[in-house]
């Protein structure tokens, strides 16, 4: 059989998706292992037991100088700012990506500004960032919707675009108002394009949340993993990096479910990634 | 299955390999690297590269050493912990928590100078330090500035618990001082001057309060260093000889001067404005009298307390003389058998007494 027609079994196919973690983590086990031989207390590549132990004291052991619980403040503090940051781009990139997408004149102004705009790397901006909103929870907040939104409203403005013109003639030969096709034809046609933007946008979004919390910060999962690199702390810096991960993989997953759940129409056609 | 698994592994080892390079291999070799990164201090490093006088030292003893800038300062530490480096310029106190409490022995071969008045406190609209109280105090956190901060503190009666330390980017200090949130700033030359130079900028604290506590050394990879004495030989000899030219005051010198100023980004008057807050150790004879002082050893209780208190002398360090110190007198500070950084005269002493 050609192996393009070779599918594997359920076990098959799950063992298959976990070889490459598992080679990654032998990997990782090995060449640790050969550093530590040689200088026990290695900091670069610290054993599993190590990262465990660092990443137990992070998780529930209060803190010596300030008794809290470091991993649960810095987690809830950068899921606020990536939470915050994400909606408002989302507000942002329904609205005027709907004008955009659904009224000619609001194209021609805001189309060429929105696009240039989505091209000015954010952190080249970043002290005018700091003037105009200072250094605290506002500059992360802005940094996160300066760098998403504006590209999120061209997905959303081309998701408008998208609709067949035929269904806005069809609503607008049965009398539609344009508030009546805007609410019952263009937006639930828009919706799950913009989950999917959103989604796409939460890997830039947790890059500018980090870069925002390495500049200036008192907590965070960015905060923490650029202040303990001052003393080469992997032991604490690589079960972050793994817990950021999770994080973001569980939220991609969740908005998912959701557009799954709220517009199963949309999802007709075979499965997505 | 098993020979699935066993494919797996060879493959695991094949891509594990140069991450398990073992940092300095303790054998006699002739290729050396040391990296350093941009500071007043730190300039005649580029020099040495560039004028080829690191050459000429390195042929006599018949070895190569590549002198490595460096755009990160904490990279340039990490890159030398973690083996990629002989050798790497950093402060008495990064030297400590960073390779020799990550277990690499570590040997302060050139001790260069130290910072008088180079990292300072600046109070915005305030003149007196006590006035910090309460305050948001923008800085490099676990950095230099952060002991500096501790030290002033304690000069005035204040604790850090009387001040919120915000961990603040170097590279983003000025454009942050701008702002209206921060009022205080913690931090090194040349960003000090560019902010003291600011209107409503009062300088209220320097490391001129606490003089010889802020030291930039080469540091070496010890065992290295024991296999290769030539390698030693060769840094401390091309280092002194830059040195005395800087400080000749020859057209030479000032040639030098001039290309380490073009290098830092200012010019010569602006270097040697640095060059005035920073007490350079210009002859190996001073050099070797202030790493033998008495002073030394407070100065690296100070640091191993301070950092041993914001909990980086390493997890499971029960104490901040968990990592020994040892001094050239052959006196130690903190566990003996733990010392993981030395500080070390002979090199120097032979140059002073110019055995090179």
């Amino acid at each position: 059989m050609r192996i393009i027609n070779r599918n594997p079994s359920r076990l098959t196919n799950f063992y298959l998706g976990l070889l490459p973690f598992a080679v990654t983590a032998a990997a990782y086990m090995i060449a640790s292992h050969y550093r530590r031989l040689d200088n026990p207390s290695d900091k670069l590549l610290p054993s599993i037991g190590d990262m465990g132990a660092s990443f137990y004291r992070m998780a529930f052991v209060p803190d010596r100088r300030s008794g809290d619980l470091l991993l649960w403040i810095d987690t809830a503090d950068s899921l606020w700012r990536l939470g915050f940051g994400m909606a408002l781009a989302t507000l942002f990139a329904l609205s005027i990506g709907l004008m955009i997408g659904f009224i000619p004149h609001a194209r021609s102004a805001l189309a060429p500004y929105i696009a240039t705009f989505s091209l000015i790397p954010p952190v080249t901006v970043l002290p005018i960032l700091f003037i105009i909103f200072g250094l605290g929870e506002a500059a992360k907040i802005a940094l996160i919707v300066i760098g998403t939104a504006p590209v999120m409203t061209r997905a959303t403005a081309q998701a408008v675009m998208d609709i067949p013109r035929e269904l806005i003639i069809k609503a607008e030969t049965l009398g539609a108002s344009v508030l009546q096709m805007l609410f019952r034809v263009v937006l639930p046609q828009t919706l799950p394009r913009l989950i999917t933007s959103l989604r796409l946008a939460l890997a830039p979004a947790w890059i500018f949340l980090i870069s925002a919390e390495a500049i200036a910060s008192t907590t965070g999962l960015g905060y923490r993993i650029f202040l303990v690199r001052r003393y080469l702390a992997m032991d604490i810096i690589l079960p972050y990096v793994v817990w950021i991960t999770l994080l973001a993989f569980i939220i991609d997953r969740l908005l998912r479910w959701l557009s799954r759940r709220a517009f199963p129409w949309d999802h007709l056609e075979g499965d997505s990634l | 299955m098993l020979k699935r698994l066993f494919r797996c592994l060879c493959v695991a080892s094949v891509v594990a390999l140069p991450l398990a390079q073992t940092p300095a291999l303790a054998e006699e070799k002739s290729d050396f690297k040391v990296c350093w990164s941009i500071y007043v201090g730190w300039m005649p490093w580029g020099y040495l590269q560039d004028s080829g006088i690191m050459k000429k030292w390195a042929d006599k003893y018949g070895i190569n050493v590549e002198i490595v800038q460096i755009n990160d300062y904490v990279e340039s530490i990490n890159q030398y912990t973690a083996g990629a480096y002989d050798g790497c310029s950093m402060t008495n106190m990064d030297a400590l928590s960073i390779p020799a409490g990550g277990g690499v022995e570590t040997t302060a071969l050139i001790v260069g100078d130290y910072s008088n008045g180079n990292d300072g406190i600046v109070l915005k609209d305030k003149s007196a330090l006590a006035d910090i109280k309460g305050q948001n105090v923008n800085l490099v956190e676990l950095s230099v500035s952060h002991y500096l901060l501790a030290r002033a503190l304690d000069s005035v009666g204040l604790s850090e618990k009387d001040v919120t330390v915000v961990n603040t980017s170097d590279a983003d200090m000025v454009a942050a001082y701008a702002t209206a949130d921060v009022t205080s700033v913690v931090t090194w030359n040349p960003l000090l001057s560019e902010i003291a130079a600011q209107p409503n900028a009062n300088p209220v604290f320097d490391s001129s309060g606490i003089p010889g506590e802020i030291i930039d050394i080469m540091m070496v990879n010890t065992e290295t260093l024991k296999d290769n004495p030539a390698f030693g030989k060769a840094l401390v000899g091309a280092w002194y000889e830059v040195l005395e030219l800087m400080a000749s005051g020859t057209a030479e010198g000032k040639k030098a001067l001039e290309e380490m100023a073009a290098a830092s980004g200012t010019d010569l008057a602006g270097y040697e404005a640095q060059l005035g807050t920073t007490r350079m150790f210009y002859t190996p004879a001073d050099a070797v009298a202030f790493t033998k002082s008495a002073d030394l050893p407070k100065t690296m209780k100070f640091v191993a307390e301070f950092l041993f208190d914001k909990g980086i002398l390493g997890e499971g360090a029960p104490s901040p003389e968990f990592v020994g110190v040892a001094f050239p007198d052959g006196s130690t500070y903190g566990d003996t058998n733990n010392v993981k950084l030395r500080f070390d005269t002979s090199y120097m002493q032979m140059a002073a007494e110019g055995a090179m």
